[in-house]
């Protein structure tokens, strides 16, 4: 349990809320953050360090709750303070919510790894119950009554008994001079009394969304600002020799021309360098960039080409790799019995293209930098920005804006950096906008993959001994120039942990050179990792004639806590303990989605097809069953999607709910169309037209999301819906056409099925 | 000098005739409603309206809408939210909402120029809008909703 404090007289928050004010913050930070402070001292006055502040209620009845984490979408910005609101019994409708900017005293504000919820659950609710019982106790207090006498009900307190009734704010003077409850007295509310958590609310911004608010990073203006459009090295680990920029300086409206330096390895966040134009608007600079002549030095990824680094890959992957986690011998059942079963998969490169491009806005001014910034990760602007512009990271402000789509590419600070020299170097404010070129061509891709799997198989069908074996550019290759084998936090998305019981298993990672920056991007290794085993499983499935569903129950076994036989194996950062791998959990999604798809009805033939896939990653759990329909000239369409989900408590449906919904339309784009490429080092594909995305009529027309009823703790759900989706996607493509797709995307397959004969 | 009216007021233009109806929205009008998505018209996040027509503003240099009346996601509903956006805001479409401006504008004009779309018309009409959070089913629902005046 985190420290809670009541910060209300503390000299920092003035001028955040009215005089009065009842504000509660806790120590979310380590220790050491704190040391140089007292917090005994009553007036906070020399207070170098400020608390975090959560939640403050204001003796105009103004509830302010801190957002401390990155919206993009996917609900968190609103869904933390309602769990705060939750237990403080505040009537929603009246809480506003500030956005936090980036400061280490709120703890982890990294929006990643789909675990807002899970890590903030628990300190959300302490917050808002000591602010609870804090106002409960000022009105027992006025009432001369027993706090236990008195109720809270939206923003509220009640005495039933005598009909005595105060509003938060007028027992917020009274609350702020009173001590936290210690944390053996919080009282939190039982599930029953819940009146959000579980329900369905609606996003905070929502008005604002559908209005046209400048909420955006993009959308974010000062005066007198400068608009940068940089021309970037083309080949990964370049830059530029020499440069011309008369023409470009030509351009009306165009300021001055700055030679960004190359990065220093490893690239980690750093920008890639290359040469910017800065002009007084968009247009202007993406004019002047046009007529720049640059001549480029492009290094050794010069050499990089797609088709010869997959057959690089798959060769390593049917080599000897490095062994992650072993059961049994499989070596010796294969000497035993052959290998009956073998196949290889890949996936390749693919990009994020959130709609947002990147973007961001920086001052520089006597050595302190303010930057306004769609980013996941605002620690990481301020570290970067501190480092490349040589000044403290105290000296960097992020205010972090609404995120237009992230999908992990707003992880990176690269073009928070760009601003931020730019800045510098101008002496202007500076607005940085990637194109949609600069996005799909200077990603942090998620890696390419190839997986080589075999199996011996009992003539049931059932494997008596499994090996897969993933080959990939890991992401440790960001930080580490020259490391090729994966970490235990990627290995672990789906590789390590596969549930299924076997006798003897053997689980490898073979070694790959990065040639791109390799990210994040939603479910990461999860991504490519599901496909191979869920496509291999289905393979299995259909060669011993048995229904993928059954086939697929019998894998995973009897309900069970999986042992991980001693491997590496992070858990997205949870314990073990409080999220153990369920197999129990997996069967009952698999059981639940076939159920309520209607599986063992289904009719395939004549082009259509279902197919299904069950994967647990980020600690939930999920089932997927997709339906198709494939014309005879390949097209392809999903009728309906349904995704059984078991992510533990859930705090709102109406988002959990839209992120699966979500996640079918992602994976779909992955699946159909998802390939980067690289010719001589050069990204081949640079706008919608080669990187296509799913659109309105490509995507599911409908997808059901199942959410199992769950008091287990909460899990994730902005990734965990990607992962099955792919496979049983292609499951299904297999069920319809009799063609089995062992790479991605399917664009690369032809689909298109032999016209039936005309009868005679 | 290109004069146009830009959501009810009179604007005048005298900056380069080729620069996109975008830029001038967001960096000269600062209404940062209409987004910046691809620069090609591929993607739909500029969707504005030139008198009744959805158009992308990214790809529609302003000398060719001299006179011409723009109306943007700002100017949408000048009498209150437009059916439209009050669909939107019911069945809770947006996720990220970077592109819903355009979706909604897209949308907006369907329904004035066929105000009861079967799904296919949905698919012609939108299927320029990308939204990569994944809302189309949402999208759908709720022109469905606008459409049969349930808001």
């Amino acid at each position: 349990m985190r420290q809670l404090y009541n910060v209300s007289r503390r000299a920092f928050i003035r001028g955040m809320f009215s005089a009065g004010a009842l504000v509660v913050g806790a120590s979310v930070a380590p220790e050491t953050l704190w040391a140089s402070v007292s917090l005994a001292r009553p007036d906070g006055k020399n207070a170098v360090l400020r608390p975090n502040v959560f939640v403050a209620v204001e003796p105009n009845d103004a509830i302010s709750i801190v957002a401390a984490r990155s919206e993009m979408g996917t609900g968190t910005g609103t869904v933390l303070p309602l769990i705060l609101a939750e237990e403080l019994d505040a009537d929603w409708t009246k809480v506003r919510i500030h956005q936090a900017d980036g400061d280490p005293r709120y703890g982890d504000q990294d929006t990643d790894g789909s675990h807002s919820v899970r890590s903030f659950f628990d300190l959300m609710r302490q917050c808002g119950a000591a602010a609870r019982m804090m106002l409960i106790e000022a009105a027992a207090n006025q009432w001369r009554v027993a706090p236990a006498e008195c109720e809270a009900e939206l923003s509220n307190v009640i005495h039933r008994r005598s009909g005595r009734k105060a509003t938060y704010g007028q027992l917020a003077v009274a609350a702020s001079k009173l001590a936290v409850p210690v944390s053996s007295r919080l009282q939190l509310k039982p599930k029953s009394a819940w009146r959000y958590i579980g329900k369905a609310v609606a996003d905070y911004y929502l008005v604002g969304l559908c209005t046209g608010q400048p909420l955006f990073g993009i959308d974010q203006h000062l005066e007198g600002m400068l608009y940068a459009s940089v021309e970037r090295p083309p080949v990964f680990g370049g830059r530029s020799k020499s440069y011309d920029d008369k023409e470009a300086l030509r351009v009306a409206g165009v300021r001055q021309v700055v030679l960004i330096p190359p990065y220093v390895p490893p690239v980690a966040y750093q920008p890639l360098g290359g040469v910017a134009v800065l002009a007084d608007n968009s247009w202007a600079a993406m004019r002047g960039r046009q007529k720049l002549k640059v001549d480029w030095e492009n290094g050794p990824n010069a050499a990089y080409d797609s088709q010869k680094y997959h057959n690089e890959l798959t060769e390593t992957s049917r080599k000897q790799g490095r062994v992650v986690r072993n059961i049994g011998d499989v070596a010796a059942v294969f000497a035993k019995h052959g290998k009956t079963f073998e196949a290889d998969y890949y996936v390749p490169l693919l990009a994020h293209a959130p709609m947002e491009p990147p973007a961001a806005l920086a001052e520089y001014r006597d050595g302190h930098v303010t930057v306004w910034a769609p980013t996941q990760d605002p620690m990481t602007v301020r570290g970067t920005i501190a480092k490349k512009l040589h000044i403290p990271a105290n000296n960097v402000t992020c205010h972090v804006t609404r995120l237009g789509g992230a999908f992990g590419r707003k992880s990176m600070a690269d073009f928070t950096v760009e601003a931020a020299y730019l800045s510098k170097v101008s002496g202007r404010p500076v607005k940085v906008t990637w194109s949609r070129e600069d996005d799909i061509k200077f990603d942090y891709y998620n890696s390419a993959a190839a997986m080589h799997m075999e199996a011996a198989l009992e003539p049931s069908g059932r494997p008596i001994a499994w090996l897969q074996r993933s080959t990939f550019p890991p992401i440790a290759s960001l930080f580490e120039t020259g490391a090729v084998y994966g970490a235990p936090g990627q290995l672990q998305q789906g590789w390590t942990d596969i549930p299924f019981n076997l006798p003897n298993l053997r689980i490898e990672n073979g070694a790959a050179s990065a040639h791109v920056r390799i990210g994040w991007l939603r479910s990461v290794a999860n991504v490519y990792h599901a496909f191979g085993v869920q496509t291999f499983a289905d393979e299995l499935a259909h060669a011993a004639g048995r229904d993928p569903v059954e086939y697929l129950l019998e894998l995973i076994g009897p309900a069970r806590i999986l042992d991980l036989n001693g491997a590496d194996y992070p858990n997205y950062g949870a314990s073990y303990k409080a999220y153990p791998i369920d197999t129990g959990r997996l069967r009952q999604v698999l059981e639940l989605v076939a159920e309520r798809s209607g599986w063992a009805k289904r009719k395939p033939g004549n082009g259509v097809g279902w197919g299904v896939a069950v994967h647990r990653s980020f600690v939930t759990y999920v089932a997927a069953v997709v339906q198709v329909e494939v014309s005879e000239k390949g097209g392809i369409k999903i009728p309906r999607v349904d995704m059984a989900v078991d992510a533990g408590q859930v705090v709102d449906r109406q988002f959990v709910t839209a992120q699966f919904e979500g996640a079918a339309v992602f994976g779909t784009s992955v699946a159909r169309n998802g390939e980067i490429t690289a010719t001589g080092g050069v990204i081949e594909q640079s706008n919608f037209y080669d990187y296509p995305v799913a659109r309105i009529n490509d995507a599911p027309l409908e997808t059901n999301v199942h959410i199992v009823e769950s008091s287990a703790p909460p899990g994730g759900v902005g990734e965990p819906g990607v992962p099955p989706f792919i496979p049983a996607f292609c499951n299904a493509i297999y069920a319809a056409t009799g063609k089995r797709a062992r790479e991605l995307p399917l664009a690369r397959i032809d689909l298109r099925r032999a016209p039936a004969q005309p009868r005679s | 000098m290109i004069h146009l009216k830009v959501n009810g007021t009179e604007r005048k233009f005298d900056g380069d005739p080729e620069m996109p109806l975008l830029w001038y929205l967001r960096d000269e009008l600062h209404l940062y409603g209409t987004k910046f998505g691809c620069g090609v018209g591929l993607c739909g996040s500029c969707t504005v309206h030139v008198g009744d027509r959805a158009v992308r503003s990214c790809v529609t240099p302003m000398k060719t809408i001299a006179e011409e009346t723009i109306t943007t996601i700002e100017g949408l509903g000048r009498s209150g939210l437009h059916p439209v956006q009050k669909a939107w805001i019911q069945l809770n479409v947006p996720q990220c909402g970077y592109c819903q401006s355009g979706q909604i504008m897209q949308a907006a004009a369907l329904l004035k120029s066929n105000p009861r779309p079967r799904d296919a018309d949905i698919d012609r009409a939108m299927a320029g809008n990308i939204c990569r959070c994944g809302t189309y089913q949402r999208i759908r629902a709720a022109i469905k909703t606008a459409a049969e005046g349930r808001v």
